[in-house]
């Protein structure tokens, strides 16, 4: 089992730096010339070519990757001149480690700028993660137990119609009526634990986090009343009746405990994907989370926050992978002992 | 037969069981009209093809239909209490501890996430007021007993770690845990080798003359039928069509589809020269069954009966001219004749003579 | 009556002069075992067929029988190439395919076809029965498109389903009729060799005599050779001639069927055909006298020294942990591999495989002694050992 786990973990970093090579080699085979941009308008040859040189953009593929690496574990400068920095060390901006570069546009770190907006996705994740686990399992199994009845039927067409709405528009419908016509809540705004407190930030958060978890949320009906009719057919929920074991025990502890495992890979991973920003969401509610940034840096042609989104949020897909896969061998014994 | 009607009754008494399945596309008639008695420390072996009702009617027995839509009448009369009129508690206490079920193919029916052990203990715990730590000491008695070796390490293995022939042996253990009277064992070894067959089939009646219990083979194998049980019914299309003791029905069949088995099958012990003769056609649809006799579109016999007998009439069960404990549902005037003189030359050649 | 007797089928004879079109000598397939440790090391090899020969005579066919996990299954997926053997040689033809390019191999694949066991699982659910049938014809090229439609329909004549269906969907056609489909699509390039994989094992016992019967009928009328292999005993007497027995990865006992049936002299064939239940027995009543065999097959990945049946054989003497038994040839057509060959009850007390073995009776190598025949080459010898006599002699 730990040797298991060790494995998936190397797997899981080998990947990290073959997933961070493709990335850098996918922008640097882009037709935009980022010192161009980083220079700006009137730019002359001379300072695209000193901008290329503070910005790192002068060195070949490898050397550049070689220097993101190395700034991700002891942090790098920009430019980097160790001449410059006895000379004139105000001109240079050192990004501490873990550096994932260093945006000239927005004169930030990029670890910076993802510190300033990781905290809104993940506080929108998380609770729309909550919602939508808790709902779409728990109305799931409802459906799958009361098949064929008005319920489940209700539920299933439910979800259906749920799931054909775009997230911006429930989400503007939210914030149209909820908020602003019938003002149950105030038009949300983003508060971190530290003003709000739990209920200022909760409450700043019912609206994307619902928004968000709905779309998800009629999927997880739909898949977790499938999985459960599936294993309540299964030969051994079978024998658990035959058992004479209490319609209890053959629904929770044999039928639901195989049907769950599925879920959880799938939920391991929506969350991960979740983690990467609700572009939609974020962008309707005016919030300022990796969505948002991800959504500005693109039309900025800022490449180094761009590059280092994209690196982070790959990054929690393969943890999360590795999660699931170490989950997965907790749950089933087929897995950890074979 | 007979002796089974000493005393108070059968242990087991099925009268004209019904079991259908309404669908969207009509009634599926699974079980139509099925009786048929068993007593304490007698075997019965049901046989008949995929979708004859073979399995539906003993899940009946066991009130696994409960809760589906299945529509069940008639009379399953059990230690003298009909079944069909307990309330789903009253039936659910008596699952697993009066009746109880051995399937197929014990990978499959033994749920991948819990241990053999605690699987087994769970049908005894349901049943019995005992602490935890008891449970496990009847469950390495019973896996003991079934023959598994070194059981107090094997106890808290995962199925899937255990052979196929040792997890039709935990299987059995968590059947017989609360000596049941009635087993129901339903092809309980096609999924296992020969060898291993025979060890499942020796184990199950050694158990059975341990316990005393009255036993319910299902299965598409004669030559089992032959080996374990005292009676055999024959099913067709959700129906008896010959039933009575396995002597009798195997060596003096009666039935055209009784026959088409037996010559179907080659037979390991034979001579090599007797011929392979199939059922022609398919097994018909439960939805639409054919009119009159339901294995008529099949029979090659069917024009030695008069007029359009077998498409109109269905046949009753009935004896035959091997006594009344052996009944058939067939028009034939004579099969003795008929089995004689052109089924048995064909399948078993070298029998004639002692015949 | 008519009827009856067009559909009764007598068993397959056998014809000891045809030319072997298949030759398997000494067929290894192993698959590496991994530790679980952080590295995977190949700490082992499941050892799932080793050393395996025999001999198919062209339009004969040869049954390979035995209990799951004994190699036969692994053996006809070798013989097909769907596996690359580990050792050992196929010769299809004279030609040895064991080791060939799959380039080289397209145009065998079009003399040896398979059958499988699933009817449900082997048929693609979303082509119709025309494309899966006429799918080999395309992929080799051998008509043009236009052909291919009344080829399609022709072989689903002989196969006994209506060639107006070749428009339909697996599911829409039943076990029997799928297992038609799967053997009309075996015969579309006129294969000389057809391995059949448990064949009629997923079918209703009514139907499996009608698959049986239909595959007979295709091998008079076509010529084919077959590899039945399959674990019901009673279907593989019936098919096949000549039958190998195989036990962990071996072939134990090969024999015309007379002879393998009738006097079996191994004691692993003598307890698997004691095991099946048989219907006479009703006659009897109760259970049969049986040889019972005790606890499960030993793992292929570690088997027994010397005799692999040896944990399990009520016979097994010193010289069996020592000595690895050879596949002796006792009669014209029947080989054995067993230090104490004999009928049921008849064993000889001595080993009569020292001489040929070059050890002494409790299996330890004798000084000067070596081996006296060619062992594990297919096919059979004009002279053979005498078990009565103890000497050789020939027909």
């Amino acid at each position: 089992m730990v040797a298991y786990i060790i494995r998936r973990l190397i797997a899981g970093v080998v990947l990290l730096v073959v997933m961070s090579i493709v990335t850098f080699a996918l922008f640097f085979a882009s037709p935009i010339d980022p010192a161009q941009f980083a220079c700006g308008k009137n730019c002359s040859p001379a300072m695209k070519a000193q901008t290329a040189a503070s910005m790192g953009y002068d060195d070949n593929f490898f050397a550049q990757w070689g220097k993101f690496a190395k700034g991700v574990f002891v942090g790098r400068d920009f430019p980097d001149d160790p001449k410059l920095k006895i000379t004139a060390p105000e001109t240079i901006a050192h990004c501490a480690a873990p550096c994932l570069g260093y945006s000239k546009e927005r004169t930030s770190t990029v670890t910076d700028l993802i510190k300033q907006t990781m905290p809104v996705s993940l506080s929108i994740a998380v609770v729309a993660f909550a919602f939508w686990i808790i709902g779409g399992v728990l109305l799931g199994v409802i459906a799958a137990l009361k098949r064929g009845t008005l319920i489940d039927r209700g539920l299933v067409g439910l979800s259906l119609v749920l799931y054909a709405f775009p997230t911006f528009f429930i989400g503007l419908l939210l914030l149209k009526f909820v908020a602003i016509q019938w003002n149950w809540v105030p038009v949300p705004e983003y508060t971190p634990i530290a003003e709000g407190g739990i209920t200022g930030w909760l409450s700043s958060l019912l609206l994307p986090a619902i928004t968000l978890a709905v779309f998800f949320m009629a999927g997880y009906v739909r898949m977790t009343r499938a999985f459960v009719l599936e294993s309540l057919s299964e030969d051994y929920v079978r024998t658990a009746r035959a058992k004479g074991l209490p319609k209890r025990t053959v629904t929770f502890k044999h039928a639901l405990r195989a049907a769950l495992t599925p879920i959880v890979t799938m939920a391991g991973l929506d969350f991960a994907g979740l983690m990467g920003g609700a572009i939609i969401t974020e962008s309707v509610f005016n919030y300022p989370g990796l969505g948002k940034l991800a959504v500005a840096a693109n039309t900025d042609f800022d490449l180094p926050t761009l590059v280092g989104l994209v690196i982070l949020l790959a990054s929690f897909v393969i943890i999360a992978n590795i999660i699931v896969d170490v989950l997965y061998a907790v749950i089933d014994p087929r897995v950890r002992l074979s | 037969m007979t002796d089974m009607h000493s005393n108070d009754g059968p242990y087991l008494s099925v009268e004209d069981l019904v079991v259908h399945f309404p669908t969207a596309d009509g009634i599926v008639k699974a079980t139509d009209g099925l009786s048929f008695t068993l007593g304490r420390g007698k075997t019965i072996g049901v046989v008949g093809e995929s979708g004859s009702g073979k399995s539906v009617s003993s899940s009946a027995i066991l009130g696994l239909h409960r809760g589906s839509s299945a529509q069940v009448s008639g009379r399953i009369v059990l230690g003298g209490t009909d079944l069909l009129m307990l309330s789903d508690e009253e039936m659910r206490l008596r699952r697993g501890k009066e009746v109880s079920m051995i399937f197929q193919d014990p990978l499959s029916a033994m749920h991948p996430y819990y241990t053999v052990g605690n699987q087994i203990a769970e049908a005894y715990l349901v049943h019995n007021d005992v602490s935890k730590k008891a449970a496990r000491a009847r469950t390495l008695e019973m896996l003991e007993r079934v023959g598994i070796p070194q059981p107090d390490r094997r106890i808290d293995d995962y199925p899937h770690q255990f052979s196929g022939g040792m997890r039709q042996r935990a299987m059995i253990a968590m059947g017989l845990i609360n000596d049941p009277g009635l087993i129901i064992a339903d092809e309980p070894t096609t999924a296992l080798d020969v060898t291993v067959q025979a060890q499942i089939l020796d184990l199950l009646q050694d158990l059975q003359r341990e316990f005393n219990s009255a036993i319910i083979i299902i299965t598409h194998d004669l030559g089992v039928v032959a080996e374990m049980a005292d009676d055999v019914l024959v099913m067709y299309a959700g129906r008896a069509v010959e039933y009575g003791p396995t002597k009798d029905v195997l060596t003096h069949p009666q039935m055209p589809y009784t026959w088409g088995l037996l010559s179907s099958v080659p037979d390991v012990q034979g001579d090599t020269n007797a011929a392979l003769i199939p059922i022609p056609g398919n097994p018909p649809s439960l939805l639409n069954p054919p009119t009159g006799c339901a294995f008529h579109p099949r029979c090659v016999h069917r024009s030695k009966v008069p007029a359009d007998l077998c498409t109109t009439t269905l046949p009753e069960l009935l004896p035959g001219s091997q006594g009344p404990g052996h009944t058939k549902r067939c028009h034939l005037a004579d099969p003795d004749e008929l089995y004689r003189t052109e089924i048995l030359p064909e399948i078993m050649p070298d029998l004639i003579v002692e015949d | 009556m008519e009827e009856l007797v067009a559909e009764a089928h007598a068993p397959s004879q056998l014809n000891p002069d045809a030319a072997p079109i298949l030759e398997v000598e000494n067929l290894q397939m192993y698959f590496p075992v991994r530790s679980h440790g952080l590295v995977r090391r190949v700490v082992g090899q499941v050892q799932a067929v080793d050393g395996v020969s025999f001999q198919l005579g062209a339009g004969s066919s040869l049954g390979l029988v035995g209990e799951s996990g004994c190699g036969k299954s692994t053996t006809g997926r070798a013989i097909t190439r769907l596996y690359e053997p580990t050792g050992g040689a196929i010769r299809f033809e004279g030609k040895d395919i064991a080791r060939i390019s799959p380039k080289n191999l397209k145009p065998i694949r079009r003399d040896i076809q398979m059958i499988f066991q699933d009817p449900y699982t082997s048929l693609n659910p979303r082509h119709t029965v025309g494309t899966i049938v006429g799918a080999p014809l395309e992929i080799h090229n051998l008509v043009p498109k236009d052909k291919v439609l009344p080829r399609v329909q022709e072989i689903l004549e002989v196969v006994g389903l209506n060639p107006e269906h070749y428009n339909r969907y697996p599911h829409e056609f039943s076990g029997g009729q799928r297992q038609r489909i799967g053997i009309a699509r075996a015969l579309m390039l006129q294969p000389k060799l057809l391995v059949a994989d448990e064949p009629v094992s997923a079918l209703d016992v009514s139907i499996q005599a009608q698959v049986v019967n239909l595959l007979q009928d295709v091998q008079k009328e076509f010529g084919i050779a077959f590899l039945f292999i399959a674990h019901d005993l009673a279907i593989v007497r019936h098919f096949c001639p000549e039958i190998a027995v195989m036990y962990l990865g071996k072939i134990v006992e090969i024999a015309d069927r007379e002879t393998l049936y009738s006097r079996p002299h191994h004691p692993y064939t003598q307890a698997l055909l004691s095991a099946v239940p048989d219907v006479r027995q009703a006659a009897v009543g109760g259970r049969r006298e049986r040889i019972r065999l005790t606890g499960d097959v030993p793992s292929p990945i570690n088997p027994p020294s010397g005799c692999r049946f040896r944990t399990r054989c009520s016979l097994a003497k010193e010289i069996c942990a020592k000595v690895e038994p050879p596949l002796l040839q006792v009669g014209a057509r029947h080989k054995v591999a067993c230090h104490f060959p004999g009928e049921l009850g008849h064993a000889p007390q001595t080993p009569v495989t020292t001489g040929i073995c070059g050890v002494d009776a409790q299996g330890n190598t004798v000084a000067g002694q070596t081996a006296d025949i060619q062992l594990n080459a297919p096919g059979y010898d004009t002279t053979w050992l005498d078990l009565a006599t103890g000497q050789r002699t020939g027909a």
